[in-house]
């Protein structure tokens, strides 16, 4: 099942450089595992000890997967995740 | 409709329906015409009450200096509003906004200090609090935090919308401060059950994302996701393509931010359409085109169009 993430570029360092990876899982916390074994470090940024951390967004097929499930969130082969820093707006 | 001064004409904009657009007589979309506000923006109504609130409370007095991070539309119905006011007034903008919003600014008096394109708006607001922290005499009126830019859609974006269109069952705008979906959230779901309120936040070019690091993220204060149903990232083509589908189709010229709204609200509009349920979707048209024209959003393909925006505050 694979599942392109979108990442931004503070987190390339970890992704040796890579705008976007594969990786593989049935929900959002599933697939930031998946990464984590490839690139060392990620799933730390991406997620503390409550949940998504607080300046991270996630995006499933642009929808805030905070509004979906969380890191429980269902994912499908051929979906799109996107992380973004929160910005503001204005 | 006749008022003693321009400040008085603010608000009671229209609600359009978009006949071509609406999927089916069942599934309706309808467009809150919030350039013919004042200066051509919905941030006539916050930046106004702002000010009141400020003038009530004893914070904003005659010859204050008024300071605050803006990518445009507030920095220049703040301006508007100073100048008729008599207070002096400087914004902090990102440098990667549009030549006209700059124009626009100075036209009604405003100072315009620049802050680093690399992080958008999140780096206009961190200036902007060190300003003030330097000048404790200047009023910050501090848009991402100010009660009453929420408040100034709970009054009256929120009723105006509900007495047009008493069968509303979305609400959709961009997300910036947030106070147009908090306010207008917020009386709508008091009033309409099972509302719908969805936010269509703009997704920029990487630079703008430019923080140095995830720390540096920036949520409004203002900020409260119970009042959303949900939350979409729109990007800079699909927001082009449908402002230039908003034109085409409806006729309506509006900005590029609003193009990302009817976005969402079209999206929206295919679900129903599809759970074979009713909807009468209203969303926001935040400002009109004209500040937008020197970013080559109109012209040529969408493919160049898009190139054109990257790295630009589109919103």
């Amino acid at each position: 099942m694979a599942i392109e993430v979108r990442i931004p570029t503070i987190l390339r360092n970890l992704t040796d450089g890579s705008k976007a990876v594969e990786g593989k899982g049935a929900t959002i916390a599933e697939l930031f595992s998946d990464l984590d074994v490839r690139h060392p470090g990620l799933r730390d940024r991406l997620v503390d000890e409550k949940g998504l951390r607080r300046f991270v967004n996630v995006y499933l097929n642009d929808e805030d997967v905070r509004f979906l499930g969380g890191l429980e969130t269902a994912l499908s082969d051929g979906d799109t995740v996107t992380v973004l820093p929160a910005v503001a707006g204005g | 409709m006749r008022f003693d001064s321009l400040l008085e004409s603010l608000g009671r904009t229209p609600l359009v329906g978009l006949p071509r657009l609406s999927p089916s007589p069942d599934v309706r979309i309808w467009a809150k015409l919030e350039d013919r506000n004042p200066t051509g923006s919905i941030k006539d109504r916050p930046a106004l009450r702002m000010i009141e609130k400020a003038e009530k409370d004893g914070t904003l007095t005659p010859g204050c200096t008024i300071l605050e991070p803006t990518s445009g539309n507030t920095g220049i119905s703040l301006a508007m509003a100073a100048k008729l006011k008599g207070y002096r007034i400087i914004c902090v903008m990102p440098e990667n906004t549009s030549a006209e919003r700059r124009q626009l600014l100075r036209m009604w008096g405003a100072e315009i200090i620049s802050s680093p394109a690399a992080g958008g708006s999140n780096e206009a607001v961190r200036v902007a609090k060190g300003l003030a922290a330097d000048n404790p005499d200047w009023v910050m009126l501090y848009q991402y935090g100010n009660e009453a830019n929420a408040l100034a859609h709970y009054e009256t974006t929120g009723p105006e919308i509900l007495e047009d269109l008493p069968t509303i069952t979305h609400f959709v705008a961009g997300l910036g401060t947030t106070g147009t979906l908090m306010g207008t959230g917020r009386f709508l779901r008091e009033h309409v059950p099972g509302i719908k309120i969805v936010a269509a936040e703009p997704r920029y070019g990487e630079l703008v994302y430019g923080l140095r690091n995830i720390d540096e993220g920036f949520i409004p204060e203002l900020y409260d996701d119970s009042v959303l149903t949900t939350r979409f990232s729109v990007g800079s083509r699909d927001a082009l393509r449908r402002t230039r589908e908003l034109l085409e189709s409806e006729g309506i010229f509006a900005g590029i931010s609003t193009g990302g709204a009817l976005h969402a609200a079209l999206g929206m509009a295919a679900k129903a359409v599809k759970a074979g349920e009713r909807a009468d979707i209203a969303f926001v048209v935040a400002d009109g085109g004209w500040k937008y024209l020197s970013t080559g959003a109109y012209e040529g393909t969408i493919e160049e169009a898009e190139a054109a925006l990257e790295g630009q505050l589109w919103a």
